[in-house]
């Protein structure tokens, strides 16, 4: 056995506990977990089944921790795990699913196979099979700080661009703020109105925050790929840089899959609980919204949808806040069919869209977003979170549906009233 | 004679022994599960209605979530689960079975009715094992094991029904071969996926407390 494979099935046995057990245990092979997921639904491919994916794990588990497994090995009645397997799963774990959780919520034996999806990347890494790109975004991260590459001058200077364009001030470093923003690299390099928008929102507000200049991306491409040792590292960064600022919020960026490492994965890799709260960002302007200290005026008239991040609703809990908040400046807001909790993904998360090798395949799974937003007749499609807004705006344009896709963050900034815009003087 | 003498060993040890395997391999299974234990959740909880106790409520009933294509595997899925049950807990010979190993005892229903059951859960088991054989989805994933586990379970439901109706062998012979067929049935369960009929608790509490924990309901 090779000393790659070893580390993966090493970190098989780390990941097996009692849920996989009872989950492998249960699966009744009645396949209805594949009508859940859009890359079976889009194109019709068997291997796309989310228990399907999980084939190399769920053998691994019987032949290691069932008395059957064992006899059956043991007479030789079935083969080990081996590297041609792994490298052959590797399309099925990374290209073909985003960890967008819908499986997990039909299977009538209540199995959560997306936690499982992310548990055997864990081997599937340690095992060298992760995809290049991930691989390669996850060393930019650890080592420049973003995955995209994006180093602290190229964030300072768009800040200074919004400084210049809105008169407002974009804090770095601030000790004792009350929040310390998160940004993607994605919002600084491709949607920077994001910074601003949230910089009028607190102005208004009247909230003290700040940025950080040693931790401003949470993008966490260590939980994507499925090495915790990555993660870890990446969510120290912000942890460490929230204490040190002695902050009492951190907002996570829109980016879904940032979200739920820094709230949820966080704290269980750094192995203790934080001393301050982690809020996405719809829900501070949620508690603004509550607090009244979010007063918006005027209101769209053209018909919208709300496109849900699955890391937001169904991983994350953040279900309610953007409708509330829509709803502050949209009259025209109509649902899709599948929404909240159950609604369809993009098709570009969970390292899906920073891998190229499942660009084709990204833009299948789309076809689902797209007879969704097409079956609404609507004019724009709003969203939070920068991933899920590139791949829309790229699928949107390649099946030539002219649509502007709008960030729920930036679509409230504009409604703030003139005198907030914070013009000079 | 030969007959009588299988059908007492069927009644008799062939009993005890079905039992005793049964339940020493659902110890096992469950020790093996329960020993891997699981780390505790450090993040802090959000407040909401979802928890294990509600998803395992709410999966029996997981249809209307779903808009699938696959309406043999809900609704021929449902007859058969509720078909087996009705079957095993209210015909009024396995009432007696029950009543000597509980406590307490209940009413049956009308052998016509069961009867009835019993044709309706057969039929929806073929229609289920023809999907099994065609769907690409279910083909692709099914095992041996699938297979194995469809035969025991049905094999009861067809002795069963030979014998209420005296078709084919004598009754006696009939009888000792529905028995059997039980205790086959009750020797796979711990080692195959019947066992799903405990783990699916497990499965659903461990699920519904994870999506509880973060306030979205499953
Ligand atoms: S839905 Fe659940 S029980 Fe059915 S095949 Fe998928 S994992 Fe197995
Ligand atoms: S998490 Fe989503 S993409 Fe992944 S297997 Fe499940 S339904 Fe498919």
């Amino acid at each position: 056995m090779s000393a790659s494979l070893k580390r993966g099935l090493q970190a098989f046995d780390e990941v097996i506990d009692a849920s996989v057990a009872s989950f492998f245990s249960s699966c009744v092979h009645c396949g209805l977990c594949a009508d859940a997921c859009l890359f079976y639904t889009e194109t019709g491919d068997p291997r796309y089944t989310p228990i399907y994916k999980l084939k190399p794990l769920q053998r691994y588990w019987n032949q290691h921790y069932t008395l059957g497994g064992k006899i059956a090995s043991y007479l030789g009645l079935t083969t080990a795990v081996d590297d041609a397997e792994l490298a052959e799963w590797q399309e099925l774990i990374y290209n073909s699913c985003t960890l967008c959780g819908r499986c997990s919520m039909v299977c009538p034996v209540g199995n959560d196979l997306t936690a499982m999806i992310r548990k055997i990347r864990e081997g599937m890494a340690a095992a060298g099979y992760a995809p290049e790109d991930l691989i390669a975004a996850a060393g930019r991260a650890v080592k420049i700080g973003s995955p995209m590459g994006v180093r602290l001058p190229a964030l300072k200077a768009q800040a200074a661009h919004v400084e210049k364009d809105s008169g407002l001030e974009i804090p770095f470093d601030r000790e004792g703020a009350e929040y310390m923003l998160l940004l993607s690299s994605m919002e600084i390099m491709n949607y920077p109105e994001y910074l601003e928008a949230v910089a009028r929102i607190m102005k208004q507000a009247g909230k003290s925050w700040t940025l950080s200049s040693e931790a401003f991306e949470a993008t966490n491409t260590g939980i994507q790929i499925g090495v915790s040792d990555i993660a870890r590292t990446l969510v120290k960064r912000v942890v460490d840089a929230a204490e040190k600022l002695r902050v009492k919020t951190v907002i996570s960026p829109e980016c879904g899959h940032a979200y739920t490492a820094i709230r949820w994965d966080g704290p269980n890799l750094i192995g203790r609980p934080y001393p301050f709260e982690v809020l996405h960002i719809l829900e501070v302007l949620e508690q603004f919204r509550l607090q009244g200290v979010l007063q918006l005026e005027g209101s769209e008239s053209q018909r919208l949808t709300f496109h849900d991040p699955c890391q937001l609703v169904r991983r994350g809990g953040v279900i309610d806040p953007p409708r509330n908040l829509l709803r502050m400046v949209a009259d025209n807001f109509v649902e899709m069919g599948d929404h909240g909790k159950m609604n369809w993904c993009c098709g570009a998360g969970g390292g899906v869209g920073a891998n190229e090798s499942a660009a084709e395949l990204k833009m299948q799974a789309f076809q689902r977003k797209k007879r969704q937003i097409s079956e609404l007749g609507v004019d724009a499609v709003v969203t939070a979170c920068a991933n899920c807004r590139i791949q829309l705006e790229e699928g949107l344009e390649e099946n030539e549906m002219d649509l502007p896709v709008l960030g729920l963050t930036e679509l409230l900034a504009e409604h703030l009233p003139q005198r907030e815009k914070g013009e000079r003087g | 004679m030969e007959v009588e003498a299988l059908l007492a060993w069927a009644r008799g040890p062939g009993f005890e022994w079905a039992l005793l395997i049964m339940f020493g391999g659902i110890t096992l299974r469950l020790i093996e599960i329960a020993t891997l234990g699981r780390k505790r959740d450090l993040s802090l909880p959000r407040e909401g209605k979802g928890s294990g106790w509600r998803t395992i409520v709410s999966r029996f009933f997981s249809f209307p979530l779903l808009a699938t294509t696959n309406v043999i595997t809900y609704v021929a899925g449902y007859i058969f689960h509720l078909g087996l049950l009705i079957i095993i807990f209210f015909l009024v010979p396995h009432i007696e079975v029950w009543r000597g190993v509980l406590p307490f005892t209940w009413g049956g229903l009308p052998t016509t009715i069961i009867d009835l059951v019993t044709v309706l859960t057969m039929v929806a088991m073929g229609l289920l094992l023809f999907d099994r054989l065609t769907h690409p989805v279910k083909r692709l994933l099914s095992t041996a094991g699938d297979y194995l586990a469809w035969t025991v379970t049905f094999l009861p439901l067809l002795t069963g029904y030979c014998t209420y109706h005296h078709l084919f062998f004598d009754y006696s012979l009939l009888l000792a071969l529905h028995i059997l067929s039980v205790e086959l049935l009750m020797v796979v369960f711990p080692f195959s996926k019947l066992i799903h009929a405990l783990t699916t608790f497990s499965s659903r509490w461990f699920t519904g407390e994870q999506f509880g924990h973060k306030g979205v309901t499953s």
